[in-house]
């Protein structure tokens, strides 16, 4: 008796949003104090970890992915209205942003550039597939903007999310040794080329790292490095014969 | 009700966003031209409303927290992942590295070439 209640309760709850989004939170909120014991490493990001321990447990309850998803959504719908909020930083910082525009938009093309020929170049050297390398080709734009673009140019925009992801939390390994060994200090500098390298997890772990103007310059990056991107990446996959 | 009153805010520009975005044909995401839209409204209004404020940096402290769910989708490409697992390590890794260390250092230049020229007021 005991036995079929709970299956049936299992039914219900399994067919139900109030389970991915609770599990989704719990995960996050138990990521970020195993991350926060651990002395706070960037080697394992409290969102990778958060991810990792999600897809366990959906392995392990033999959940698929569209019904976590059902509830999971309310939580990425945010990503859109966050994405507009970034704007207020901006404005906040608009003096220093107005001063240094085109310092900025020749970084921001160079950083382009870069990631786009170092990600096409390496994936193609190593013997990507065709659907793989044009996932990676927008991994360092906000995911939102990477979907659309890995759409346009023939990648498979969930698998580009994830890639994305990964570009982030690599970013935050990456950039704070980067950083020393190439002695940048100014924070502006920091959080711009963590927010062009690393979208939003540049921005978050720039927010939480190296301050507010930092994370304002890494909210401009991001917003910049997508617009441009969304225009220049299907120019580019259509010159190297790609597209 | 200041939570509603900048929820509200940041909704509409994300749509004004999409529909411009659907509307011109655009392949930029609806909320991206969104915070075009706030930024250019704050900048004539000329302050952020204390609302507006309260949600936006609320939503902003939780940002890695919103990319959890689409992470999760991982799960579905494993066999494809699999597949070209060594190239997307190496490329993933690698090519990071080279776009923040040209970044860093290309905007550290230019910022600092700006410094020793005379500054202009525009």
């Amino acid at each position: 008796m005991k036995v079929a209640a709970l299956d049936q309760l299992w039914v219900y709850l399994s067919g139900n949003p109030l389970l991915s989004l609770l599990i989704t939170l719990l995960a996050f909120v138990l990521a970020v104090r195993i991350n926060r014991a651990l002395g706070g490493t960037p080697l394992l990001h409290p969102v990778t970890l958060a991810i990792a321990m999600l897809i366990g447990f959906l392995l392990l309850v033999d959940m698929d992915y569209a019904s976590y998803f059902e509830g999971a959504q309310f939580i990425h719908f945010l990503l859109g209205p966050a994405t507009v909020a970034l704007a207020i930083p901006l404005y906040d910082h608009r003096e220093r942003v107005r001063r240094l525009l085109l310092p900025l938009l020749v970084a921001c093309l160079t950083g382009i550039v870069t990631a786009v020929a170092s990600t096409l170049g390496l994936a193609m050297l190593f013997g990507a597939r065709h659907e793989t390398l044009m996932s990676l080709a927008p991994r360092s734009v906000t995911s939102p903007i990477a979907m659309g673009i890995a759409e346009q140019i023939g990648g498979i925009p969930s698998l580009a999310a994830g890639l994305v992801l990964l570009t982030g939390s690599i970013g935050c390994i990456l950039g704070p040794a980067i950083f020393r060994l190439l002695r940048v200090t100014d924070p502006a500098v920091q959080g711009f080329t963590m927010g062009l390298a690393a979208h939003g997890f540049g921005t978050a772990h720039s927010f939480a790292r190296l301050g507010a103007v930092a994370g304002a310059f890494s909210g401009l990056s991001m917003g910049l490095t997508g617009l441009l991107t969304a225009f220049l990446l299907p120019l580019i996959t259509r010159l190297i014969g790609l597209g | 009700m200041p939570l509603i009153m900048g929820m509200s805010m940041l909704l509409a520009c994300q749509m004004l966003g999409e529909l411009a975005a659907r509307g011109l044909g655009l392949a930029i995401p609806g909320p991206v031209i969104g915070m075009v839209i706030l930024l250019v409204t704050l900048m004539t209004y000329g302050k952020v409303p204390a609302s507006l404020r309260m949600t936006g940096e609320g939503l902003l402290r939780y940002l890695t927290l919103l990319f959890v769910p689409a992470g999760v989708g991982l799960m579905v490409h494993g066999a494809l992942i699999g597949a070209d697992f060594w190239p997307i390590v190496v490329t993933l890794i690698g090519a990071t590295a080279v776009t923040l260390a040209v970044t860093g250092w290309v905007l550290t230049r230019l910022t600092r070439l700006q410094g020793r020229r005379p500054r202009r007021s525009s």
